[in-house]
């Protein structure tokens, strides 16, 4: 083999292999009166292709920036100053506004918590998804509305054709929330990225709803990076994890690991603070202090003011490295942690 | 629901409802009516935490409510420690508010931004007219019960994070050293990690001064951890009540055998069955004839469209609403995790 051909026979086998969205070290300010402020600092999360990967972590730990640098939806305050986004071929961290515009709809996609303030609430229901596939297809208005009712019945929406009449007000929390995920399917978008999709809604209706975009993946081979406080959300869907705290991914694992194994003490903490329907346990294991705000994040391992295990080297500051074949994290004591839970089990 | 021989309940609730006119004809007639609560009977005993559970529109705010005496009744009595206090005066419930108190989900948001912690948990004392000199000292004991410095009471609540805040509402509700104490998604708006917190200082403090707690909340697994027993609601009537442990482990009435299984529990759980539920909830506007869950219901039979199933008890201490108590419902098995791995 040539050192062309092997270059070649590399490059391709990379390109297959190669995750959907990629962000390598993404680092992100705000601009306040007084000074810049950090949200997030060495952001990696990498997407493949089909695969649902869930973002999990408290208020303030900079979930929703992340997303919102994905879809090119910073505010004018905020500026990217390091790192990289790529979502398929393009590198969204490079594109102009208008370049962006063109890619969510087509390449990405979002979904919020409340639909209610992403419709119009002057516009049918059924227009408003019509109104997407005639602005990336192209389609004339019959076709577009006809379209509209198809991807209507295929999120679950019963009396399809009748309701694409209705107008936002007239359906319920989980029906809206149904017609943002067919404006975001309407032209099978390769990613798409639900923030708190299910919060605003009842235990009953989020369970159809999550099991609606785990079908959507599994028809369509969709990638889907789900973000949420509600670590029963990822676990019910996501394959893949990452645990944020105060503007920084702390653990990355396969869903299994950050469950039965979880190396980060902040991940294993959570998980113990959090009461469930299934068993009852004599008191919960809160974790002191509080969620820190981007002004006054902690030097060294951000988590160290309020961890139990914490030591000296702590006040350094970590990196976010690998920890098993399939596992990363960001603290010095992660392996040693793995090692003993594993050693156990 | 009898007490225990000798043991006077703290709150006893007989047939108590409440509607809503939502709708008036032009001469003033009501036209809709919104049964928010209906025909609902329970007890409560001191020392006791009664968690009341239900999705949205099921009424388990205003019965928080109608209990607070917020609103008043259409229907029913409501007796506090034995006494009938569905009737009492202006006067009569004065008294009775140092009795009941209770803690919103955020209390701040009704409250004046530049009022002092002391000035916010000294409030209900000065009502009563306690000194300057008392309120000082009873703020500072309070704080100091909650986790809290007494000696930040002079800073503006916007000084304090969400956490520090719902311990200054509960602080201000026990000012008074009440008997029974509601929480309205006391923690609904908290982190988990600082939401653990609050729960654990809860049930302190209840074990320290014998507090009867009514803890209304949407989330499941809140609910089973703090409750001795449970309440189930749907569409402003109570469909089950029983102990906690019995409730959970073996449901009686499909709907809470469907709200248990549809929470998204925080592990991994190997082939997990859910109640698949047709539809969404019903308005209360317009409620169904017959069982109020007979539209949503996987086992539902034709006289559960006609007939309203008595609120009976079905074994010693365990009430439902049901015709078919306890029956076996169809079950999906979920299993993601293997779904995912064979990609």
């Amino acid at each position: 083999m040539t050192a062309v051909a092997g270059d070649m026979a590399e490059t391709i086998g990379e390109a297959e292999a190669r995750p959907l969205l990629e962000i390598d070290g993404l680092t992100v300010e705000f601009a306040t009166l007084r000074r810049k402020v950090k949200v997030l600092e060495d952001v990696r999360i990498d997407v493949g292709k089909g695969e649902i990967v869930g973002l999990v972590g408290e208020s303030g730990s900079g979930k929703s920036v992340t997303a919102m640098s994905v879809m090119g939806l910073l505010p004018d305050t905020a500026r990217i100053t390091g790192g990289r986004i790529r979502v398929g071929e393009h590198e969204v961290s490079a594109k102009s506004r208008r370049q962006l515009r063109s890619l969510r709809g087509r390449d990405m996609a979002m979904i919020f918590q409340e639909p209610m303030t992403s419709l119009n609430p002057v516009l049918t229901v059924g227009f408003q998804i019509a109104e997407v596939v005639m602005e990336h297809q192209g389609a004339g208005q019959a076709k577009a509305m006809a379209r509209a009712v198809e991807l209507m019945r295929a999120v679950g929406i019963p009396d399809a054709a009748r309701r694409a009449n209705d107008y936002p007000h007239q359906l319920s929390g989980g029906m809206r929330q149904r017609v943002m995920i067919a404006i975001a399917m309407a032209c099978q978008p390769l990613l798409l990225i639900a923030d708190e999709p299910t919060t605003a809604l009842d235990v009953t209706i989020q369970a159809q709803i999550l099991d609606l975009m785990v079908s959507l993946r599994d028809r369509f081979g969709m990638s889907i990076l789900i973000i949420t406080h509600d670590l029963g959300v990822i676990a019910e869907m996501a394959d893949r994890v990452c645990v944020m705290y105060a503007g920084q991914i702390v653990e990355e694992a396969p869903v299994r690991d950050i469950f039965t194994t979880p190396a980060h003490p902040y991940t294993r903490l959570l998980l113990r603070s959090i009461p469930s329907a299934r068993h009852k346990v004599e008191r919960l294991e809160a974790i002191e202090g509080t969620t820190p705000s981007p002004h006054a994040f902690p030097e060294g391992c951000r988590f160290h003011p309020r961890c139990p295990e914490m030591a000296e080297r702590c006040r350094e500051p970590q990196t976010f490295e690998r920890i098993g074949p399939v596992r990363q994290a960001r603290c010095w004591r992660a392996r040693e942690i793995l090692a003993r839970l594993e050693g156990s089990s | 629901m009898t007490a225990g021989a000798g043991e006077r309940p703290i709150l006893a609730v007989e047939g108590l409802g409440k509607d809503f006119v939502v709708e008036r004809s032009l001469l003033g007639s009501p036209r809709a009516i919104l049964s928010a609560v209906k025909d609902v009977s329970l007890t409560m005993m001191p020392g006791e935490t009664l968690g009341v559970v239900g999705e949205s529109g099921c009424g388990k705010t205003t019965l928080g409510r109608l209990i607070l005496r917020l609103l008043e009744p259409t229907a029913g009595r409501i007796h506090f420690d034995g006494r009938d206090i569905t009737g009492l005066s202006r006067r009569g419930m004065r008294a009775l508010r140092r009795q009941i108190q209770v803690v919103f989900q955020d209390p701040f948001s009704s409250l004046n931004p530049r009022l002092t912690v002391r000035s916010i948990i000294g409030e209900p004392l000065k009502n009563f007219g306690f000194t300057e000199k008392e309120i000082t000292r009873r703020v500072g004991e309070v704080m100091e019960v909650v986790g809290l410095q007494p000696d930040t009471m002079s800073r503006n609540p916007h000084a304090f994070s969400g956490g520090q805040r719902q311990r200054i509402g509960i602080a201000r509700a026990l000012a008074l050293k009440p008997r029974l104490i509601v929480c309205d998604e006391a923690v609904s708006a908290l982190d988990v990690s600082i939401q653990a917190q609050i729960l654990n200082l809860l049930a302190d403090i209840q074990r320290e001064f014998d507090l009867s707690l009514f803890f209304i909340s949407h989330n499941l697994g809140v609910i089973r951890h703090v409750s001795h027993r449970i309440v189930v609601m749907y569409l402003g009537r109570v469909v089950e009540i029983g102990p906690e442990d019995a409730l959970f482990r073996q449901p009686l009435h499909p709907y809470t055998r469907a709200l248990i299984a549809a929470v998204p529990e925080a592990e991994i759980v190997e082939g997990r069955q859910r109640v698949p539920l047709q539809g969404e909830i019903p308005s209360p506007i317009s409620p169904p004839p017959g069982c109020p869950f007979h539209t949503r219901c996987p086992i539902a039979r034709d006289r559960c469209a006609r007939e309203v199933p008595d609120f009976v008890e079905h074994q010693p201490g365990r009430w439902v609403a049901c015709f078919y108590p306890g029956e076996e419902t169809p079950v999906v098995t979920v299993d993601r995790q293997r779904e995912a791995a064979s990609l």
